[in-house]
């Protein structure tokens, strides 16, 4: 009896607690499906460590987004689908919702039919499905910055222009090693096409996860004799894979990593098999940022840095969760001008992403000129022309070696709207128009 | 005379137990159909309720291939993966497939299976036959990855549920999809519960306890083991059918790897071998307890940790309670269930 008397005392005190802390004022919250245990734990400590600071950055220095603070709460899902699921339920019942960031290809395809339905956005930055780029068919998914098409395109060309043009490319051969996951398998249809129509050879071979023994794969690519390998790695997969290509000989200069393989985590480990080595990316590595400036400045003076180790500060995956820091905040601004400077609800955060255009200038004004370059989604386009850059390890740190790429988004739409068109037949979505994406539900 | 005498002095008694099970089942339907429906919240459903029927349905499938028949698998995610894919292909090819029908054949498929891969059983026993399991995970696997038939050709090898509905009637709510998980996992827990005590069942356990001496009575040995891998296939082929379209909705191929055998083997092994009761009891700790020590942990020092840490001294949590647990009954939690009910009886009485 008396164990009941005290639990009863304790569950009101608590009642109590949690009904003091949850009377808020306007506030906007970002629920993070973050992983910070596992094998891509790299990715999430770093990404969304990045996220959290820049949101450290707003509340701090503005008080918020035009007096509305932000809010978040994480829930650890390890990369895996059942627990991203769990984590979404329960973070679902949380007020102001603003956007679903969970940086896993697996965990946004299990959200896609939930997230319509709650009418929330979810953000897929330089990941996720390709053909939700079209917002005719996936009003509330963005895959910002860089869907992996584009990506694609972006790689392709990038090996062209060292060979010395796109009609250089016949007769060449390349292999892609790709994980094998959903994000891996992605672009398998889009090599296929490049490969048809500029002819060079191509051979993809799958690295089944997590991809910490790769010896057969290098072997049959040293028995292929490529001119390139792109590396499409996620995690342990990718200091491995160059590893294993010094010891079969296969020269680092002549990898090329995707956008997931390009961190200082997937190089460092590798030590000197990296040297040379090359990587995509939309947003440059570095401290010399005006933002990441005042992230070390004004939230790591404050203790409030989200990373553990501050030498990770300005790494690939922290100044890609400032770059989404930086998108996700914008959406909300563009959208307050719209709606009113309070609490947003999911649809009219919606509509902020739809209109989100940074140009340089904008982005400059942001403390992020040369991070990253620009973003323009519209309604119909929900990537928003993201371009991309590429970085060489030097066995120190990521130097870039090339301008700003337009990926071929015009050779991409048509099979982005093909494969779109067909998701919305097998499962029955009406096609939206420019007026469905003005009507905004505000409630 | 006697026997007679016997019988009558039996008789209230069995009355009294009847009637016990009967509140008993009445309860359960009450709270299965009324009282779930209509309070739980989406939290509850979505995240716990989906996946403890999918995984108790599966822990059924195995405890009577495992528990009662004595043979040790390790292919269980294996026949999920074909059930959910078949069931995804059938809906898919076969225009205007009632659902129920989709998931009888999507369990016939994975019977199928679960037959050639049960075959080793007739020469192989113990680790061994665990072993030779395995292939049939690495198989399904290997092959839904590699012919992009299976998932439509969709790229990245993703194959997500379709509408959801019976007799015009739309399942694709939160409710919709509990009501079709739970009906089906009640209905077949049911037809287990009367084949294992029904003569095959009895079979089943000959077979296990003792091989040699159920084959000296004449237990058709060959058949019964074929038999007993075909329905837990064909239940595990279903449990993946629930797992995919009522509780994730998404499925890759990779969603299916030896983790969830494993998981399916630890639920039936804590509950409680060769008992019903056991599977879901198995499931609800291996799906809530993890769920419940999380919320706890982030609740008590959410704050001071970041949510890395809590998750790998949660681990550590939960891999102690197995260990006291096993030890403490190591015929598991069904074991546990009925230790404390004898005491709370005595206690009464």
């Amino acid at each position: 009896m008396t164990f009941f008397s005290h639990l009863r005392k304790a569950a009101i005190a608590t009642a109590f607690v949690l009904g003091a802390t949850a009377v808020h004022a306007e506030e906007q919250y970002f629920p993070l499906q973050s992983y910070r245990v596992g094998p891509y734990a790299a990715g999430g400590t770093g990404f969304f460590g990045g996220f959290i600071d820049y949101l450290n950055l707003i509340n701090i220095r503005d008080g918020g987004v035009n007096g509305v603070k932000l809010a978040w709460s994480e829930g650890e899902t390890q990369y895996e689908v059942e627990k991203g699921v769990e984590v979404y339920e329960r973070l679902k019942s949380n007020p102001g919702i603003a956007a679903w960031n969970p940086l896993s290809v697996g965990i946004a395809y299990a959200m896609i039919d939930r997230i319509t339905d709650d009418k929330v956005p979810l953000i897929t930055i330089n990941h996720g499905r390709t053909d939700t780029t079209d917002g005719r068919v996936f009003p509330y998914v963005f895959p910002l910055l860089l869907n992996p098409y584009s990506e694609t395109s972006g790689i392709v060309n990038y090996i062209a222009s060292k060979e010395g043009g796109l009609d250089k490319l016949k007769g060449k051969n390349i292999v892609v090693l790709y994980h094998g996951s959903p994000y891996g398998k992605e672009t398998i249809p889009i090599y296929e096409l490049l490969s048809q129509k500029y002819g060079f050879e191509l051979s993809q071979i799958e690295v089944p996860h997590p991809g910490n023994e790769q010896q057969a794969q290098w072997l049959t690519i040293r028995r292929e004799h490529p001119d390139y390998v792109v590396l499409r790695g996620w995690g342990v997969m990718n200091p491995v894979a160059l590893k294993t290509a010094q010891k079969t000989g296969f020269p680092a200069d002549h990898i090329i990593g995707n956008v997931w393989s390009n961190s200082e985590e997937d190089v460092i480990p590798a030590g000197d098999a990296a040297k040379g080595y090359t990587a995509i990316t939309t947003q440059a590595s570095g401290e010399r940022y005006p933002v990441v400036q005042e992230i070390v400045k004004t939230v790591y003076g404050d203790g409030k840095g989200n990373l553990e180790d501050k030498s990770r500060i300005g790494s690939v995956y922290h100044n890609l969760g400032i770059v989404n820091g930086i998108l996700n905040v914008e959406a909300v601004r563009i959208a307050q001008a719209k709606f009113g400077n309070r609490t947003l609800t999911g649809d009219e955060v919606r509509w902020g992403f739809e209109h989100l255009k940074l140009d340089p200038a904008r982005v400059e004004a942001l403390g992020a000129k040369d991070l990253f370059h620009s973003i323009n989604v519209s309604w119909d386009n929900h990537e928003g022309d993201g371009y991309v850059t590429f970085q060489q390890w030097d066995g120190k740190k990521w130097n870039v070696v090339s301008d700003w790429i337009a990926p071929d988004w015009k050779l991409l739409r048509p099979i982005i709207e093909k494969s779109s068109e067909a998701y919305a037949k097998e499962k029955g979505i009406k096609i939206r128009t420019a007026e469905d994406a003005d009507a905004v539900v505000s409630n | 005379m006697a026997v007679q005498a016997l019988d009558a002095a039996r008789l209230p008694v069995d009355w009294a137990k009847l009637v016990q099970k009967l509140a008993l089942a009445t309860a359960l339907f009450v709270v299965a159909y009324g009282v779930v429906p209509a309070y739980a919240s989406g939290y509850l459903v979505e995240a716990i309720l989906l996946p403890f029927l999918a995984l108790s349905l599966a822990a059924v499938g195995l405890n009577l291939l495992t528990g009662y028949c004595g043979q040790l698998s390790l292919g269980s995610s294996a026949f999920m993966a074909v059930g959910a894919f078949g069931a995804y292909n059938f809906n898919l090819r076969v225009e205007g497939l009632p659902l129920a029908v989709t998931m009888i054949l999507a369990g016939i498929s994975a019977a199928g299976f679960g037959v050639v891969f049960g075959l080793p059983s007739l020469r192989l026993r113990g680790f061994y036959l665990a072993v030779s399991t395995l292939a049939a995970q690495f198989f399904v696997q290997w092959a839904l990855t590699k012919f992009g038939w299976f998932s439509n050709d969709n790229p990245s090898g993703v194959i997500s549920a379709p509408h959801l509905a019976v007799a015009g009637l739309s399942l694709d709510s939160a409710t919709g999809r509990y009501l079709l998980s739970v009906t089906t996992v009640m209905v077949l827990t049911a037809l287990v519960w009367r084949l294992v005590n029904s003569a095959t069942g009895r079979n089943f356990i000959a077979v296990r306890d003792n091989e040699t001496a159920a084959r000296v009575i004449g237990v058709p040995v060959l058949r019964t083991k074929l038999l007993a891998f075909a329905i837990s296939s064909f239940i595990i082929g279903i449990a993946g059918v629930l797992w995919a379209f009522t509780y994730l909705r998404t499925v890759e191929p990779a969603g299916f790897n030896l983790d969830r055998s494993f998981q399916i083997l630890f639920i039936i092994i804590i509950g409680g071998l060769a008992s019903i009761r056991g599977a879901f009891l198995g499931a609800a700790f291996i799906v809530v307890l993890p769920l419940f020590l999380s919320r706890l942990g982030a609740f008590l020092f959410g704050g001071l940790f970041d949510s890395g840490v809590l998750d790998m001294s949660q681990r550590i949590v939960l891999g102690a309670i197995i260990i006291i647990f096993l030890i403490a009954e190591p015929s598991g939690l069904s074991a546990l269930f009925d230790r404390l009910k004898r005491r709370i009886g005595s206690r009464s009485s």
